[in-house]
């Protein structure tokens, strides 16, 4: 009988691949669920699960409480902008006192890296990092590779690479130790002033040309210009970035393999991808959300089963 | 630990043409019924009586699917050991069909209860039947019954009945085990 090694889900680097093994299996079964007529299972009907979001965010927050509702969990949502702590209250006041209610499992997303293992050294609850800052975001990692597994058969020797701002992206971090995890070469590309220094430490290669980074892959993940975390200007303007990095039906057309094509959302369309890329037979942008589901039942099932 | 046998491969063999002709007498050509093997032990047992069905019998296109009761269950987080999932395969609708759910050993009823729920996932069934190898009178906890039975039989608490199928341990028997 199998269980997770951890008893959070703070990041990839935090848990083993027999975990994400033990996860992507469980996703199979909850995959099969969610296709069913009547999409919900009474596992976790005495369990209450708190969502706290000091970001903003609109498909891992709908995602999530999804996943929570189609297990029966009992589900509170809570958005920063509408709570106390524009009056001043910590982290650790506000989620104690959200625990207090008696919750069992916190879900958060927070701007801090590190605020969800912070929290989960001083609070008695089951944490899911939705997001910590430009550290991690464990369970797009975990759905963007169950989606290469399937859309591929294995990630294990495949060759995948993340274009666009690694610098200022959780989801590239933790896509490339789940990626390395499970056995998939990584590269990464984007203007010199968003790759992060030293990132070659991870073991990762950097590649400029998005031409000749393209050529390379199995797997392209798109990742969005995240405006709102950039204090000072790292390219001359949107058109210039599109341009070299943006990715468009030519280039596509023009590579000599077909490429599966990838973005954690949301999408800028016509700045990192055009829409008729986003739209079209190689992208699996829309079953990345689907098996965004899955995967969050299963984290929050394997979790709730050792609370 | 002490081991006795009870049933051998002569007597499970007869017990499975005899349920398999009880179904035939209440489902015919089973154009309406649906046979649901109950993951994981019940699979092996189903796939057996759809075949004396239709070799033995004659009744073509028996339809049979396995359904995972694993996320149903009343015992998450109450079991010591972690609950492992299993394949769910049901390919058609169950809405209006007869269902006759197989399972090797019924013993409190509580995976029938589980399964019970279930199978509302795929539907309304007009009617739902219970067939087990062994029904562990006494023993239950809720109040459910087997339409056919095999073998009944009265075991205590602490005794374990541990059914083997040849294409898993290499013989079809039966043992009543005592920890």
């Amino acid at each position: 009988m199998k269980t997770l090694s951890t008893n959070h889900l703070l990041g990839i680097k935090y848990i083993t691949p027999s975990d994400i093994d033990l996860i992507f299996e469980t996703t199979d079964h909850f995959k099969e669920v969610i296709n069913r007529p009547i999409k919900k299972v009474p596992s976790l009907r005495d369990t209450t699960i708190a969502n706290i979001f000091f970001e903003n965010s609109t498909r891992t927050k709908l995602s999530f409480e999804l996943a929570q509702k189609r297990l029966s969990a009992d589900v509170i949502s809570f958005s920063a902008a509408q709570s106390s702590v524009k009056k001043g209250e910590t982290l650790i006041d506000t989620v104690n006192n959200i625990l207090s209610m008696k919750v069992d499992m916190v879900v958060m997303r927070h701007s801090s890296p590190g605020a969800s293992e912070f929290l989960s050294k001083h609070v008695k609850a089951s944490i899911i990092n939705a997001g910590d800052g430009a550290h991690e975001h464990p369970t797009q990692a975990l759905l963007d590779t169950f989606t290469i597994r399937e859309k591929l058969g294995e990630v294990g020797g495949k060759k995948v690479v993340i274009i666009g701002d690694i610098l200022h992206s959780r989801v590239a971090l933790s896509n490339i130790f789940a990626l390395q995890m499970q056995g998939a070469e990584v590269r990464v590309c984007g203007p010199k002033s968003l790759i992060p220094k030293h990132i070659e430490k991870l073991g990762v290669k950097v590649e400029n040309n998005l031409t000749k980074a393209l050529e390379w892959c199995d797997v392209a993940n798109m990742l969005r210009v995240q405006n709102e975390r950039m204090e000072v200007s790292y390219f001359p303007n949107t058109r210039e970035y599109s341009q070299q990095f943006g990715l468009t039906k030519e280039i596509l057309d023009s590579l000599s393999k077909e490429i599966v094509v990838m973005h954690p959302g949301p999408i800028n369309r016509g700045v990192e991808i055009t829409s008729d890329v986003a739209d079209s037979k190689q992208s699996v942008i829309l079953e990345q959300v689907e098996n965004g589901v899955a995967i969050r039942m299963a984290v929050i099932y394997l979790l709730a089963s050792k609370l | 630990m002490s081991q006795k046998v009870l049933l051998t491969s002569d007597e499970i063999n007869i017990i499975l043409h005899r349920l398999a002709c009880q179904l035939i007498e209440n489902h015919l050509d089973f154009s309406d019924t649906i046979l649901i093997g109950i993951q994981p032990r019940g699979t092996l047992f189903a796939k057996k009586i759809k075949s004396i069905l239709e070799q033995e019998h004659k009744i073509s296109d028996v339809k049979l699917g396995f359904l995972d009761i694993t996320f149903f269950r009343d015992d998450f987080r109450r079991n010591e050991k972690p609950l492992e999932a299993n394949r769910t395969e049901i390919d058609f609708l169950v809405e209006g069909k007869k269902i006759v759910f197989i399972d090797d050993v019924l013993y409190t009823g509580r995976s029938i209860r589980s399964a019970l729920t279930a199978i509302q996932s795929f539907g309304r069934p007009s009617e739902i039947e219970l067939l087990v190898l062994i029904d562990r009178r006494f023993s239950r906890h809720l109040p459910i019954q087997p339409d056919y039975r095999g073998r009944q039989v009265d075991a205590i608490g602490e005794e374990k009945v541990r059914v083997c199928w040849k294409e898993q341990h290499g013989e079809d028997v039966i043992y009543l085990e005592k920890q």
